[in-house]
């Protein structure tokens, strides 16, 4: 069964189709990836999974109930969260508190109850506190709770922003490039964190990606896109030799070659 | 820099004597020369003008290492010879053409007497180059020094400085204390003694190096160390010190200090209100005065005994419905502005502050607010048969007024909805993509801020027994985010710092009230180059301040997590970083 279904869907900006008729699937606790050249249309995708923008044609369901037209925060309560392709951490505040933001769509304090101090709303902020706790453990953070999200380093930053992005629990994560602008070691890190959340959270994983040997690596299916369109489907090894692929990616000249 | 850098220690120098020579010719050093700070000795204008030169000096001789001694001084009487010479111009300005005051108004007599130390255009020009150059080299001499030495020194000169300059605060609260004998002994007609500025001085410094040679934060560190239990009951007695010391503040202060106070206090209440609008959830509102009048107009139309009171009920009664109004305003502001952010919302908040300002003159409304008659005989609020009616009574309300703001934002500022209104003011878009309910916590921002200015404009109303429309302008709003700015911005007790330097200190001295918003405007400037966190900044603010998060070290987990990652780099990662295709 999916968990995302992605059916005839289009978007457009005036006269351009960022996204052209595009059905996608991704199956429960697997991880997909989206390939494509730069303004291929990935990040538009995302952004229409995530309720930013709304989709002019077709349907998205979401573990089998249509999303489309509903708020970014009402599809995150829906358990879809998200990274960003450069970044986006809440900078002025700490690490722990980036992740406690995150969790927010799982918490039900009001704030009466927390001007009050109620039993409630202390015991469920010392749970949050100390799932953040678990997550940043997690993210391999731990003991930089305190730190403000803008003075970690790069590589802590990504991470952070993944932890963020799992503390509301989502049954899928979309990550956006996750290994942009790291280095080789890095990124081979990254790609073992990603398997790991996968297995241990056994949660759908749906990624944008550039680099080929992350996307190789880890995802089951990969779908290329190019300006708005899927020309290719399947798994890792029929992707990279299918021709099209090679030509959308290096040119015609390169596909003969092959 | 083996160098003297002339060109540098000229531009500084000129720089600074120019600066002097402006505040001379807008009247500034004149009006502040009024106030001793040292009786015959030492006034506020030549403080104004002297610290000219002493920066001059100080900035200029900044290039020098130490170790270049004669450089720095020499650097340092550059500078100050030169902050002296543009005030020297303006003396001699003055000489060759009397008429001068035709066009420089406030070029007087009296200020050239200041400015020449009374000894005539020859003479007292010569003595002011000399003192100014000299006070050059005082500044670039605080390079040469140690900071071990120079440090208790400044710390003394200022804090003497200080005191001088509230001399006759101290004076009004020490002579019903000590009586007038002891006060004559210590203070001359309005600045301290000579003798009394040398010993405190003295003592200051003498305390301080004292202090710091044995090693304050030392002595500390290893009291906490010693007994977490005797540090958290120090931190006990430190609240409730400062709990009672408040409470009884007003009986020491006296009648007048107390008005001030309260001043101050209402300013702090709308403060802690706009530092949740802006500070917590980054929403700029320009308009917050009208939330203060909405309050203060609510109070006085259901509680006036005049022809426009509309009921008859208490104080008390009324505050609470006074509250409700300003925050059904609040929503009622909100609504519209939902979707603007940052300029656009500050131009739609100031429109809506004159809005409010200018209802309140009009004519349509005037058979039901008085228009810019106002509102008079305003009741009082009461306690059984007791009414408010002295500072020294409204501060209590004041204080509780305060104190529940306080409480209610440092509650609010740890718990969810404090976070929901940082990552709001961080990045809206991630914060709903968290799953944040924009519209909600928005509103809830705008509501509770308008909440609080609705209960201080409520109290002011009271307070006063009348209110005006003018009272109600686009100044206050100005005050109000000027404070928490200078305070630190989202910190609760920058609020109080940022409230008693920008209201309380003007209030208190009388010859600032002239150049307020010439000072606002130098010490804003000043501020964000210098302190852009604020005076006391909120505790993220510090800790970035600090600079935490140095050590970027990969944690032991991470080797257990990665054991290839070990290994050099292999040959297929590079072939795969190469194959990485029109990488962003």
């Amino acid at each position: 069964m999916s968990i995302l279904d992605a059916r005839n869907v289009t978007k457009r900006f005036g006269g351009l189709v960022a996204v052209n008729d595009f059905s996608f699937h991704v199956p429960e606790r697997s991880i997909v990836s989206i390939i494509g050249p730069n303004g291929a249309g990935k990040t538009t995708f995302f952004n229409c999974v995530t309720g930013f923008y709304e989709i002019d044609e077709g349907e998205i369901l979401f573990d089998g109930m249509s999303i489309s037209g509903k708020s970014p925060d009402q599809i995150t309560q829906l358990g879809i969260s998200r990274t960003y392709q450069n970044i986006r951490l809440f900078a002025q505040m700490s690490a722990i508190e980036n992740i406690l933001v995150g969790m927010d769509p799982r918490l039900t304090s009001h704030w009466v109850g927390a001007v009050f101090g109620t039993q409630h709303t202390r015991m469920e902020e010392q749970q949050a506190l100390h799932d953040s706790t678990e997550l940043l453990r997690f993210v391999r953070l731990r003991g930089k709770g305190d730190h403000l999200a803008s003075s970690l380093p790069y590589g802590d930053q990504r991470r952070l922003e993944i932890a963020r992005a799992l503390a509301s629990k989502p049954k899928l994560l979309l990550l956006d490039e996750p290994t942009a602008g790291m280095n080789p070691r890095e990124t081979a890190q990254t790609t073992d964190f990603i398997k790991l959340l996968r297995d241990e959270l056994g949660i759908a994983i749906l990624l944008i990606e550039h680099d080929m040997r992350v996307v190789m690596n880890i995802s089951e299916r990969v779908t290329v896109l190019d300006y708005g369109q899927m020309i290719a489907e399947g798994t890792p090894e029929e992707v990279q030799n299918n021709p099209e692929v090679i030509e959308a990616y290096l040119g015609r000249g390169a596909a003969a070659h092959v | 820099m083996s160098r003297i850098d002339l060109r540098n220690a000229a531009k500084i120098g000129l720089m600074a004597g120019v600066a002097a020579a402006s505040v001379s010719a807008i009247g500034m050093v004149q009006t502040f020369d009024e106030r001793d700070l040292i009786t015959n000795v030492l006034t506020l204008g030549q403080v104004l003008l002297f610290a000219a030169s002493v920066l001059a000096g100080y900035q200029a001789a900044q290039q020098h290492t130490a170790a270049e001694r004669g450089r720095t001084l020499l650097t340092g009487l550059i500078a100050g010879f030169l902050a002296a010479l543009p005030v020297l111009g303006l003396v001699l300005l003055t000489a060759l053409f009397p008429n001068i005051r035709t066009k420089l108004v406030n070029v007087s007599a009296t200020l050239i007497q200041i400015l020449t130390f009374g000894l005539g255009p020859s003479l007292g020009s010569l003595l002011l180059a000399a003192v100014m150059t000299l006070l050059g080299v005082g500044g670039s001499l605080i390079h040469v020094i140690p900071s071990r030495i120079s440090r208790p020194i400044i710390i003394g000169l200022v804090s003497t400085l200080v005191l001088g300059l509230l001399s006759e605060v101290l004076l009004g609260v020490l002579r019903p204390l000590v009586g007038s004998q002891v006060t004559g002994l210590l203070f001359g007609t309005k600045g301290l003694r000579l003798v009394t500025a040398a010993v405190v001085f003295l003592l200051i410094t003498s305390g301080y190096w004292w202090w710091s040679a044995r090693g304050e934060e030392d002595m500390q560190l290893r009291l906490q160390a010693q007994n977490p239990e005797r540090a958290q009951r120090m931190r006990t007695m430190r609240v409730v010190v400062g709990i009672v010391l408040l409470l009884i503040l007003p009986f020491i202060l006296g009648t007048y200090l107390t008005e001030v106070l309260d001043i101050v206090g209402l300013f702090i209440l709308m403060g802690l209100g706009l530092n949740i609008v802006v500070g917590y959830a980054g929403l700029l509102d320009l308009g917050y005065v009208a939330f203060f009048a909405i309050g203060a107009y609510v109070m006085g139309i259901l509680t006036s005994q005049s022809a426009l009171g509309l009921t008859d009920i208490s104080f008390w009664m009324a505050l609470p419905i006074a509250v409700i109004v300003s925050v059904v305003a609040g929503l009622v502001l909100g609504t519209p502005v939902l979707r603007m952010r940052g300029d656009y919302l500050a131009i739609v908040t100031l429109g809506f502050g004159e809005i409010i300002r200018v209802l309140a003159t009009s004519d349509l409304l005037k058979p039901y607010i008085g228009g810019a008659q106002g509102i008079l005989q305003i009741r009082k609020p009461q306690i059984g048969s007791f009414q408010l009616v002295q500072p020294e009574e409204f501060y209590f309300l004041i204080l509780a007024g305060c104190a529940l703001a306080a409480f209610v934002s440092w509650r609010l500022s740890d718990a969810r909805l404090g976070r929901q209104w940082m990552a709001m003011r961080e990045d809206e878009d991630v914060a709903e993509a968290m799953g944040i309910h924009l519209v909600k916590t928005k509103l809830l921002a705008f509501a509770i801020g308008a909440g609080f200015s609705g209960l201080a404009g409520a109290i002011f109303a009271s307070r006063l027994s009348s209110i005006f429309p003018h009272s109600f302008n686009l100044l206050i709003s100005i005050n109000v985010l000027s404070l928490i700015i200078v305070g630190g911005i989202g910190s609760l007790p920058g609020v109080v710092v940022g409230a008693l330097v920008l209201v309380g200190l003007p209030e208190l001295l009388r010859e600032f009230a002239e150049y307020r918003l010439l000072m606002y405007g130098a010490l804003l400037i000043v501020m964000m180059i210098r302190k852009p966190a604020g005076l006391w900044p909120s505790a993220v603010q510090q800790r970035e301040l600090e600079g935490v998060g140095e050590e970027t070290d990969t944690f032991p987990s991470e080797r257990a997590l990665h054991p290839e990652t070990h290994e050099p780099m292999s040959e297929q990662v590079v072939e795969a970083s190469t194959t990485t295709v029109r990488g962003s």
